[in-house]
């Protein structure tokens, strides 16, 4: 994390609809929003953020499609090539007693895939101090935020006023 | 509210719930000391881990042969325990994972503590094919490494492998699923904590923030999690029955084994489920989130699934008739009407007779009933894997090599203390995590928390706004 410390203007909001109507105003006014942050995953709100769909699950089937070739390669590679056995007279290359470790492999590699890669771009590991601007947004409390460390007071009244305007809660400023 | 509320629906959380109420009520048991009967169970759990760790000692010390398994019965109940583990350890990840793909909502009161029961069982059920194999120090001869024996790879042929392959990977992803999904309820214990638990909190939340995007790529992941998951729960239990089917021991090599396992694990993954939750719910108090109406819902399942086993045993029998063929024959008069007859009609009333119950509301909706045959049925899924194992084993083709089989006292110990080890684990998990998944019920309080549904609503559904207050009688 970036050691530069940050300074924060935030709302908070008692309900999730308040909130969205909050962040729609805010897209409309053309406000720089830093971050919107919720107790839980709010539906709808990533449409009015303009929020891109999240691409991990490409990723996923990139990974389970690694895993599938990885497996089904090292288990023909093993059993055909590297050190052939005959058991019992099967083929050295048994391809249908290979589908359920391919299928195994598959599922293994992409959730492990996807999960360290959710885990690294949201910036989260064990160890990571989390920057909390409120102690109540896992509660029960929906927060807008704002960087307003280089924002003149002009910038600042402005935003004082859109949290007044669209029914904010609270507004607090807090240094990250 | 835009999302229509059918009337039909149940409310799922009740008692006026606020977001703040839920993180209160979710998070006070890890935060104050321990109850009574929390310390009872401990202690009850423990010294029966106690048990096993002695047993597992005693077993590497002086080999196998301490147990009741001889030449012909050579898998008796360490590959039943190791069964009837895996079984229940299915219900979790197929509450959590094929119930959000058909959009069930009610699963979110009793996700969380069935995957980690999953996790429990898969640990216990885990020990027991580490524990047979005799000399546990080469266990990791089941991996294929690099080795100096030429390297000689596994056997990548054998149904052993494959379960090998599937458990594993079945542990690791419902870990991975479970442990994402706790994430943010852990940043909710966080941010009350203070102390010593707010910095270990602070390590075991990752850092996590509740960010919008952070949210998205977590409903993200879950999804294809879940997605995953689902035909992932379907094979494990189908690789175990292929470590019988793809055998050629008459009365094990049956086709019906993949589907009649799956019911069955899911089946007897329930009725684990249930046992849990009705004492979870009561000593937590968390009787409005894990409501009367989730038992019923559960208990509709395990009259399905109980159902779908019970014509899978009568599918068994009839196809031994109708295939003409002897040994089939044989191996199936043997189950019903051999040395271990009991088993077999044990097996019958507990997993077919004594679930037909649930077909009353009654019953379904009554506490006691549901406990009381939670334990019949994990009893019952108990003996029909004794009944496949043992018995089948018992007879086989030489009658100068028939055996009996009973267990020693090691044996006992054993099965005993991987029950000591689940509920050891269980109850420290009350302790340390929420119980219920905090965010998951937080995002369905407005389309299912009685003030927004049903009698006690107070909003009307259409944009939110008041109207009048009803008052609670």
């Amino acid at each position: 994390m970036a050691a530069e410390s940050k300074k924060v203007l935030y709302g908070l909001y008692n309900d999730e609809e308040d909130l969205k109507s909050a962040v729609k105003t805010a897209r409309h006014d053309h406000l720089n929003v830093m971050d919107v942050l919720s107790p839980f995953p709010v539906h709808g709100l990533d449409p009015i953020m303009g929020l891109s769909e999240s691409r991990l699950h490409i990723l996923g089937f990139i990974y389970g499609a690694i895993g599938a070739t990885f497996g089904f390669g090292f288990m023909s590679w093993a059993m055909a090539s590297d050190w052939p056995v005959l058991f019992g007279g099967k083929p050295y290359w048994p391809v249908p007693s290979f589908i359920p470790i391919t299928f195994e492999m598959t599922v293994l590699f992409a959730a492990w895939g996807m999960t360290i890669t959710f885990y690294t771009i949201c910036g989260m590991w064990p160890g990571v101090k989390a920057q909390i601007i409120d102690h109540r947004i896992t509660d029960d409390k929906f927060c807008i935020a704002f960087d307003v460390t280089d924002t003149d007071e002009r910038g600042v009244s402005g935003l004082q006023a859109f949290f007044k305007k669209t029914g904010a809660a609270e507004v607090n400023v807090k240094m990250l | 509210m835009s999302q229509p509320v059918s009337p039909v629906r149940h409310v799922l959380i009740e008692g006026n719930k606020s977001y703040h109420n839920i993180s209160e009520d979710l998070c006070v048991p890890t935060e104050k000391a321990p109850s009574r009967e929390w310390i009872v169970a401990f202690t009850i759990a423990s010294a029966f881990l106690g048990l096993y760790i002695f047993a597992v000692c005693w077993t590497v010390w002086k080999g196998i042969g301490e147990w009741g398994a001889n030449r012909t019965i050579n898998w008796a109940w360490d590959i039943t325990n190791f069964v009837w583990w895996i079984g229940i350890g299915h219900a979790g990840t197929l509450i959590s994972a094929i119930l959000l793909l058909f959009r069930q909502r009610w699963r979110t009161g009793v996700n969380r503590a069935a995957e980690a029961m999953t996790i429990f069982a898969v640990i216990c059920a885990g020990q027991f094919p580490i524990i047979h194999m005799g000399r546990v120090w080469l266990a990791f001869f089941i991996f294929p490494f690099p080795n100096t024996r030429g390297p000689l790879w596994v056997n990548f042929n054998s149904p052993l492998l494959w379960d090998v392959f599937a458990i594993s990977t079945y542990f690791s992803v419902s870990l991975l699923f479970w442990y994402t999904g706790l994430v943010p309820d852990l940043a909710t214990v966080r941010d009350r904590a203070s102390g010593f638990r707010k910095k270990m909190y602070e390590i075991f939340s990752f850092g996590w923030t509740g960010s919008a995007k952070h949210w998205q790529r977590w409903e993200s992941l879950s999804l294809i999690l879940a997605g995953i998951s689902t035909p992932l729960v379907l094979s494990v239990h189908t690789i175990v029955s292929f470590d019988f089917a793809t055998s050629v021991i008459p009365g094990w090599h049956t086709t019906i084994f993949p589907p009649y396992f799956v019911a069955g694990a899911i089946f007897s993954g329930f009725a684990m489920v249930q046992t849990l939750m009705v004492i979870t719910r009561k000593v937590l108090k968390l009787e409005e989130y894990i409501t009367i109406n989730h038992i019923d819902s559960m208990n509709k399942v395990i009259v399905l699934t109980g159902t779908i086993v019970g014509v899978a045993y009568l599918t068994e029998l009839f196809i031994a008739w109708y295939s003409g063929y002897i040994y089939e024959q044989f191996a199936f008069y043997n189950r019903v009407f051999g040395v271990y007859w009991w088993s077999y009609f044990g097996m019958m009333f507990c997993n077919v007779v004594s679930p037909q119950l649930f077909w009353s509301r009654k019953i379904r909706r009554s506490i006691w009933w549901t406990f009381f045959l939670s334990i019949v049925v994990n009893v019952g899924m108990w003996f029909e894997r004794f009944v496949i194992i043992a018995t089948t084993l018992a007879r086989d083709y030489l009658p100068s090599s028939w055996s009996y089989y009973s267990p020693t006292w090691v044996e006992i110990s054993l099965f005993t203390g991987t029950i000591g080890l689940f509920f050891t684990l269980f109850l420290i998990f009350t302790r340390v995590a929420p119980v219920v998944a905090i965010a998951e019920v937080k995002a369905i309080l407005k389309v299912a928390g009685d003030q927004f549904m049903g009698p006690n609503a107070k909003k009307s559904h259409g944009h939110g706004h008041e109207t009048e207050k009803q008052e609670k009688h």
